[in-house]
């Protein structure tokens, strides 16, 4: 009897154990399949390429699913009515087959779109967060206090020590009434009287008065540091700094163009069209939360007019009025593709950190001296580019340079950029 | 303290002196506002006499200057391509679209810049599909061209109109830089299957 027991319990162990490991496996098994084939067209809770995962088990016959997963335009072309509705409710994009996939391949990722992980992690780690927050916020007001209590403490004491001492000072007989000043006159006539002093005051005031008055004269015109709010909040810093994607991915034109331009939209919604939601790092300080971020990405859709729920453009666009940072005078002409192209400078070296700005702001100061400045100072980069081989040579014969500057190639005329 | 000051009129007097200095240097600091671009000596000389390329106009009913290309405008340079942005157009793309570049050392280095600007960041810089965003998680799903077949011309067909999750890069580079990333997309196919 009792070996029964025993042996029906150590079963009933076995098996609650076995099922529990394999259940683990599975779902992590699937989560890795589903995020290298599935996750580009379909998500869990939500309608993109393809339609929501989550529970697609119980909505489907199991030897359907691994059938459909396996080659579904056989099944499309053979007419089994299901397929058919599906295909023709998502516009007739045909799913890719997976016959590499064994059944219990299947099963791995089935179980993973199944899992619905334990909800209370998130709302745990949540009060966490804040209450960190706000205890170290609380303990600097806490030093504050107790700081400016001891130091006025420490006014309190210094003023009843000189009390006491005076009163010491009395009862013992010692004179502690200041001594009287001898009359002088006062500063500013001994000053006033001496004329060479007045000349060397004037001479001293008008220099540093001209000082000033040329320093705001010289920076009417420049814009260094403009940094205007934008129709949507679009950050560099976790585009280009955190995501590392090039400059030229959305400025493009650099490449090949006279203007670095804005990218389109459409340009946006190459990524955007699968990240409808920001889930990144939050800056709780200036108040870039999640939802802040998200809300910029959803006025990007308002603008190239994305219909979320059903996935597709419904053709009502507006334009967003971006405001334009970086802008020379008309009388200069500057040539993006010329300096990124043609002389490999980087992006950085005039727009300064682009990847660490959350608010975009302009760098440098664009003027004529700025440019001229860098046009003295870089070499150019002729190597591998044929065209320039001969005259290279020639011209850093007559200087007698190794490395020719842009200005001895003739950066420095006028009409390079005048005219 | 306060009848200590006034019958010491120095020190009221620069006391005085110093709050004055200091508002004025605060109203100049007031006058900055980084969000709002500075004066100008001749804004009629700064500021185009032409239009500029993307800013409002009340020459066009919709108030901006970029306006669309009229209808069956032909940019210059533009070569037709008659495989339609659908599945079949994608298996006829696979099937008949043959690259008109020779392969050379030239458009590889070409197509390395490129696909490391354009494609790297999802499918990784060795074509495996493990780009940043994917390791970051901010993008899934993104295969690895070992796994999938592929040859140059449904790879051009991609780029030309973008696949499943993939959109259209036919806007950011030209029929050329798609054939020269096509070369490179190969080469890094072969290079994964010798593994």
């Amino acid at each position: 009897m009792y070996l029964l027991r025993f042996s029906l319990s150590f079963i009933f162990f076995f098996s609650f154990f076995n099922n529990l490991v394999g259940q683990e496996f599975d779902v992590q098994a699937g989560k890795k399949l589903f995020n290298a084939n599935c996750a580009a067209c379909h998500k869990l809770n939500k309608k993109a390429v393809g339609p929501a995962l989550r529970g697609v088990s119980a909505k489907y016959d199991r030897e359907w699913l691994y059938s459909w997963i396996k080659n579904s335009s056989a099944m499309i072309k053979a007419g089994d009515p299901q397929a058919v509705a599906i295909w023709e409710e998502y516009n007739k994009v045909a799913m890719n087959a997976y016959p590499q996939f064994s059944n219990s391949d299947i099963d791995n990722i089935l179980a993973y779109t199944d899992y619905i992980p334990p909800a209370p992690v998130a709302a745990v780690t949540a009060p966490v967060v804040t209450s960190s927050a706000s205890s170290s916020g609380f303990s600097n007001s806490i030093i504050l206090a107790a700081l400016s209590l001891v130091f006025s403490l420490l006014v309190v004491m210094l003023f009843l020590v000189q009390k006491t001492l005076k009163r010491i000072a009395i009862a013992s007989g010692v004179d502690v009434t200041p001594p009287v000043k001898e009359k002088r006159p006062p500063i500013w006539l001994v000053i006033a009287k001496n004329q060479f002093l007045i000349f060397l005051m004037v001479i001293g005031f008008l220099l540093s008065s001209a000082y000033f008055v040329y320093g705001y004269l010289m920076q009417i015109g420049i814009d260094q540091g403009y940094m205007p709010v934008q129709p949507i909040h679009y950050s560099h810093k976790i585009h280009s700094g955190a995501n590392q994607i090039e400059c030229k991915y959305c400025h493009s034109s650099a490449r090949a163009s006279k203007h670095s331009g804005i990218p389109s939209l459409n340009v946006c919604m190459n990524c955007h069209k699968n990240i409808a939601e920001y889930n990144g790092e939050e800056d709780l300080e200036n108040g870039y939360t999640k939802e802040f971020y998200t809300k910029q990405i959803k006025k990007l859709y308002a603008a190239v007019g994305w219909d979320e729920d059903n996935q597709v453009y419904t053709g009502k666009s507006q334009p967003v009025k971006w405001v334009r940072i970086h802008n020379l005078p008309d009388f200069v002409y500057f040539n993006h593709a010329q300096h990124v192209q043609v002389g490999g400078v980087d992006c950085q070296t005039c727009h300064g950190p682009v990847e660490e700005m959350e608010v975009m702001y302009q760098h440098s100061s664009l003027t004529m001296g700025w440019c001229i400045n860098c046009h003295r100072e870089t070499n150019l980069k002729v190597q591998d580019n044929e065209y320039y081989a001969k005259i290279h040579e020639e011209l850093s014969k007559k200087y007698g340079v190794e490395q020719l500057t842009v200005a001895q190639m003739g950066g420095l005329e006028c009409g390079k950029c005048h005219y | 303290m306060i009848l200590i000051l006034y019958r010491n009129k120095t020190i009221m007097n620069r006391i005085t002196y110093l709050s004055i200095l200091i508002m004025i240097l605060f109203g100049v600091q007031s006058c900055y506002n980084p969000s709002k671009p500075n004066y100008q000596y001749f804004p009629n000389m700064y500021e185009p006499v032409g239009y500029e390329t993307y800013a409002d106009s009340d020459a066009f009913a919709n108030g901006i200057e970029a306006q669309l290309p009229v209808e069956g405008t032909i940019n210059r340079g533009w070569q037709p391509y008659d495989f339609p942005d659908s599945n079949e157009g994608y298996e006829a793309a696979k099937a008949n679209l043959i690259s008109p570049l020779e392969v050379s050392v030239d458009h590889q280095k070409q197509g390395k810049e490129l696909y490391g600007i354009y494609c790297a960041v999802c499918h990784g810089d060795k074509g495996d599909g493990q780009g940043i965003l994917m390791t970051r998680e901010k993008y899934l799903g993104v295969p690895s061209y070992a796994d999938r077949e592929i040859n140059p011309g449904s790879i051009y067909h991609v780029l030309m109109y973008g696949k499943n999750a993939m959109g259209s890069h036919a806007g950011q580079v030209n029929a050329t830089e798609r054939w020269q990333i096509a070369q490179h997309v190969m080469q890094l196919r072969q290079d994964l299957l010798k593994k």
